[in-house]
């Protein structure tokens, strides 16, 4: 269907948390809506070949509770809680926020900070594009316009990859300013395989090689830390908007990065 | 006959009014339909200033399921809507109209109007009404030159000029002179329900209905059925249940207008429900003030004089409040303190930005934080510790009645009771404030940021100048009270049920209590300026006093005993000296008076007064600033509020709390801001941050009744708004201690981003 409806500006609607303001804004006006709830085959859930496979039509609520042990089910459950309001979760979808991609989405932060697999579908055929190259701007995807967003793969995270995550907004609930997502491994007292990555910031979240170049290979100390947080200050090219300019941005960057790599080490 | 007794005033009873809010029965505007109604939609400015060349609604027009479009010519017949409040010379050219006739001066004026057969189609055809306009520059500041606003007329409506005493010479001879500048932003009352207006003519009786008023339905009632060119007795107001009024809603707006006029001329009902949007670009703001003030003070810390110049961000137009904002700013700016010789100049400018009225506290919110900054400031300057020095200049208990010498909304101002100190040491004492300070010096010698702000006010309640009520009983004994006051949900009809409960001898929750029904009472000044529990419940308690006299009067005839041995106990009239003696209940007199000349057993009563009330109070914040993204959060909050007599200390409690959730948007979240093309910036709620439970803190509130009001028997005092009038003013003392920057804060609301410049500051 959307292969036949796409070119006629029809439109999925999954949760339609953020699809449905924006029509009620009459900012959106799609002629046709594509309505997914209800296959099952998206509601899927499970671990397959090492990574948590995350069906179009899984709810945010779905990850209140770990959906699975280890290091990622509780990063995504520590999250998941950063995520807007309870009834927000009800609907909402994780793929459905990948779509949209809202530069302060937290589940866009941990897709490219974790490294997803988005699994895009339509008559064409079907593809993966890895989180890296999906996210192109402000709420701007890889994905065309008859693609599907069928399915997100998140690599299960080892046993012992440790993880901190610290957003800012004004209210409890209210889009992220800025945050970070950390996870890191330590072994032998030194940083191995830091991730850290910033959303809210900047067009998009993405990995922020200067501040991982500044913790891998050292030992998490609180000039490392800060260090760290210092180089994804400096590295991003931040949003401005009624609630912060570049400065107060950079601040924010600064302080979410140290506090979730806090987290981490701790 | 036996004195009553206080069975319910003063108890925390549950409130009347919960079963149909809890049980869904709730009938809010949006509940309300007719059959056959039109939907109206408005077309709104796109532009902060704008000359109107053309409407185009061809388009619009010719949408299927569109009844009507209105553009300014059809409703030229309808007069600009006029001031309720605060009339001064002058002020008539800046009144707005229905619609937009030649220029527009606001994003969200309303420039057409929409009548469709669902509200759908109304709001697609509104999009199709094109406005052609040449642009304007606007002005978007208050500080900035007046302007012309129309031909001959500057963009400064008025200057309020309020003062006393030789400032002048108080300043020449002053040990010290502390000066400030001072802003409030722009924000205002959000109630959870919109507007929503529904307006049908019953031709068969010729009478123009409007469902969802509130607050003033008999000021509304008497001005639209002027302005349409009705009889008053052709138009009725009915007021439903009111999710919030906060001083913006029920007052007369354009909408208003519409759908009455529409109801009549297109004979159809017309229903209008505002969305939030609209909402936040078309309701009343309020607030936003820049002052320049300065302080003449010996060197004791004494205040000689107090100069005020002030400049009051109207808005685009002057609405029904014309310059009350204002006004009430320059008089209630003294507040709790001798001030010898005080000077005000308010001056009143319009913007292109939305208009402006009153929002709870109207005037004390600004003027509070513009005071007690001051006297921080003062105590700074002077090393004198803040709270000695406030003690220095208070009012004493010994000074009441204490005469200002300045008016306002037509009274002069007589603070009529108030033990100022005696309150500041009960909320020091309950604040165990040494010990607390204590606390707060550990935790910032282990480098918190964290402190706590102590500030003064002084409220105005209960203005007149009259109000009605009426009591009746009828044959079955069942009680009746009808007033010509307003509902916005604060409990009305509990507390006025309670005081009839006590003055007449029956329970409470048997009273029905009717309110905001322009056809069941002929007069009523509704709900504002926290007036409702000491006027309405004051002519309740002469009416009810009647009907009780009445009825033992009656009685002692039929029991054939002495009136003094009587007294009415819960309906009945009982013998005070045989209490299970013979007895007859209220019913039975009503029904031995139905045929009687005075119409049975009821009674009329006003109660008038001259003066309004001043309760007061102390508010304390303890906040915690986060160093790094300068986030503030307020980690407990104390209102302690003395009221003069309680009614229901659980609803007082509960409008104190309310308040200061409201203070606290305020102070830190709610901001309308505008790019400099004067396009609103904040028309949602992600973008207009309420405070929500989240950002709540645990408010403690000290209801104390040492200075009952002279003015009323029950020494009765109002409850509305003393939990927001001094929120501004704590935080910013709680945060520049928190800081140990005195004086860091000049501006409201204290976001995150400015707190993060200061903090910058500090670290060079």
């Amino acid at each position: 269907m959307l292969g036949e409806y796409a070119a006629e500006d029809g439109r999925i609607l999954a949760g339609g948390q953020s699809l449905v303001p924006t029509m009620a804004f009459r900012l959106a006006k799609p002629a046709h809506l594509i309505d997914i709830n209800g296959i099952a085959a998206l509601e899927k859930l499970n671990v397959e070949n090492g990574s948590l496979s995350i069906g179009a039509c899984v709810r945010h609520a779905a990850f209140h509770r770990p959906a699975l042990a280890g290091p990622l089910g509780a990063l995504l459950t520590t999250v998941v809680h950063h995520i807007a309001h309870y009834p927000i979760r009800l609907r909402g979808t994780f793929c459905g926020s990948l779509a949209h991609a809202d530069p302060a989405s937290e589940w866009c932060l941990v897709a490219a900070t974790v490294g997803a697999d988005i699994t895009a579908i339509s008559t064409r055929g079907t593809r993966t594009i890895a989180a890296a190259d999906f996210f192109a701007g402000i709420m701007t995807t890889a994905l065309a316009e008859d693609e599907l967003l069928a399915r997100v793969n998140l690599p299960v995270l080892s046993r012992d990859t440790r993880f901190g995550f610290c957003e800012f907004s004004r209210r409890a609930g209210d889009y992220a300013i800025a945050m970070t997502l950390a996870t890191l491994r330590l072994e032998g007292g030194a940083i191995v395989d830091p991730r850290v990555g910033v959303g809210g910031a900047e067009a998009f979240p993405r990995r922020i090689p200067e501040a991982e170049a500044a913790l891998a290979g050292r030992a998490p100390n609180e000039a490392v830390l800060r260090a760290a947080a210092d180089a994804a200050a400096h590295a991003i090219d931040p949003l401005e908007d009624i609630q912060a300019d570049a400065a107060y941005r950079r601040d924010l960057v600064r302080a979410m990065t140290r506090r979730a790599l806090a987290r981490a080490c701790a | 006959m036996a004195q009553p007794k206080q069975k319910f005033v003063g108890r925390s009873v549950l409130r009347l009014e919960d079963r149909p809010l809890l049980t869904g029965a709730g009938r809010f505007a949006a509940d309300i339909s007719f059959p056959g109604q039109l939907h109206m939609r408005v077309v709104r400015s796109a532009h902060a200033h704008a000359r109107i060349l053309a409407v185009h609604t061809a388009d619009a027009a010719a949408l299927p399921g569109v009844h009507a479009i209105w553009t300014a010519a059809d409703v030229a017949h309808i007069p600009p809507i006029d001031f309720r409040l605060t009339k001064l010379v002058g002020l008539e050219p800046y009144r707005q109209r229905a619609l937009a006739t030649d220029r527009l001066r606001y994003v969200g004026e309303p420039v057409a109007a929409v009548f469709a057969e669902s509200a759908y189609v109304a709001e697609d055809a509104a999009e199709l009404v094109q406005v052609e306009v040449e642009e304007l520059a606007p002005v978007l500041d208050a500080l900035q030159e007046p302007q012309a606003f129309a031909d001959g007329l500057r963009s400064e409506p008025a200057v309020v000029r309020k003062g006393f005493g030789d400032v002048d010479a108080a300043f020449r001879k002053a040990h010290t002179v502390v000066e400030l500048d001072l802003t409030v932003g722009r924000h205002s009352g959000v109630p959870m329900e919109t507007r929503g207006l529904i307006a049908r003519h019953d031709r068969t009786r010729d009478v123009l209905e409007l469902y969802g008023a509130a607050k003033v339905p008999h000021w509304n009632r008497a001005q639209i059925a002027r302005m349409l060119g009705r009889a008053l007795e052709s138009v009725q107001l009915y007021e439903g249940h009111v999710g919030g009024g906060f001083g913006v809603r029920g007052e007369l707006y354009p909408e208003d207008l519409l759908v009455c006029a529409a109801a009549l001329k297109l004979a159809r009902p017309v229903k209008w429900i505002e969305d939030r949007r609209e909402h936040l670009l078309a309701t009343n703001h309020s607030r936003q003030q820049s002052h320049r003030v300065r302080a003449a003070v010996d060197a004791d810390g004494r205040i000689l004089a107090i100069d005020d110049e002030f400049f009051t961000d109207q808005g685009a137009y002057l609405r029904t409040h014309a310059a009350t904002v204002t006004d009430l700013t320059a008089a209630m700016l003294p507040g709790p303190y001798r001030v010898p010789a005080y000077r005000a100049v308010g001056h009143v400018r319009l913007t292109n930005k939305t208009p402006c009225g009153t929002y709870r506290a109207p005037g004390r919110f600004e003027s509070t934080f513009v005071r007690e900054r001051l006297v921080d400031a003062i105590a700074t300057r002077l090393d004198i510790d803040p709270i000695e020095l406030r003690r220095r200049n208070l009012i004493t208990a010994a000074e009441m009645p204490y005469l200002r010498t300045l008016g306002t909304l037509g009274t002069e101002i007589e603070l009529d009771s108030g033990d100022y100190a005696g309150l500041l040491d009960k909320t020091m004492a309950h604040l165990d404030w040494p010990a607390l300070q204590r606390r707060l010096a550990q935790r910032r010698a282990a480098d918190e940021l964290v402190g706590a702000g102590l500030v003064m006010f002084v409220e105005k309640t209960g203005l007149g100048p009259r109000d009605l009520a009426r009591v009746s009983v009828d044959g079955d004994g069942a009680v009746e009270v009808v007033t010509g006051a307003a509902s916005v949900g604060q409990g009305v009809e509990t507390v006025i049920a309670q005081i009839c409960a006590d003055a007449l001898g029956v329970d409470y929750a048997g009273i029905r209590v009717v309110h905001g029904q322009t056809d069941r009472i002929a007069f009523g000044m509704g709900a504002f300026a926290s007036r409702v529990t000491v006027m309405t419940g004051e002519a309740t308690r002469i009416a009810a006093a009647k009907v009780r006299a009445r009825a033992v009067e009656v009685a002692a005839e039929l029991l054939q005993a002495p009136p003094d041995l009587l007294d009415v106990v819960d309906g009945r009239v009982v013998r005070t000296d045989a209490p299970e003696g013979p007895s007859i209940s209220l019913g039975e007199i009503a029904r031995t008076l139905a045929a009687s000349p005075d119409g049975g057993l009821c009674a009329e009563s006003w109660f008038q007064t001259d003066h309004m009330n001043y309760p007061y109070g102390v508010h304390a914040a303890v906040v915690a600033i986060d160093r790094g993204t300068g986030a503030v959060t307020v980690e407990c909050y104390l209102v302690a509020y003395d009221i003069g007599k309680a009614v229901n200390p659980m609803l007082v409690e509960g409008q104190l709390v309310g308040g200061v959730l409201q203070g606290l948007g305020g102070s830190l979240y709610e901001e309308f801001r505008y790019d400099e093309r004067g396009e609103p910036l904040c028309v949602t709620f992600a973008d207009y941050l309420l405070p929500t439970a989240r950002e709540a803190p645990p408010v403690d509130v000290l209801i104390s009744e040492d200075a009952p009001s002279p003015l009323n028997p029950l020494g009765l005092k109002g409850a509305g708004e003393g939990g927001a009038s001094a929120v501004g003013a704590a935080v910013a003392a709680a945060i520049d201690a928190a800081l140990g920057m005195p004086g860091a804060v000049t501006a409201l609301p204290v976001t995150p981003r400015k707190m993060r410049e200061i903090l910058r500051q500090e670290t060079l």
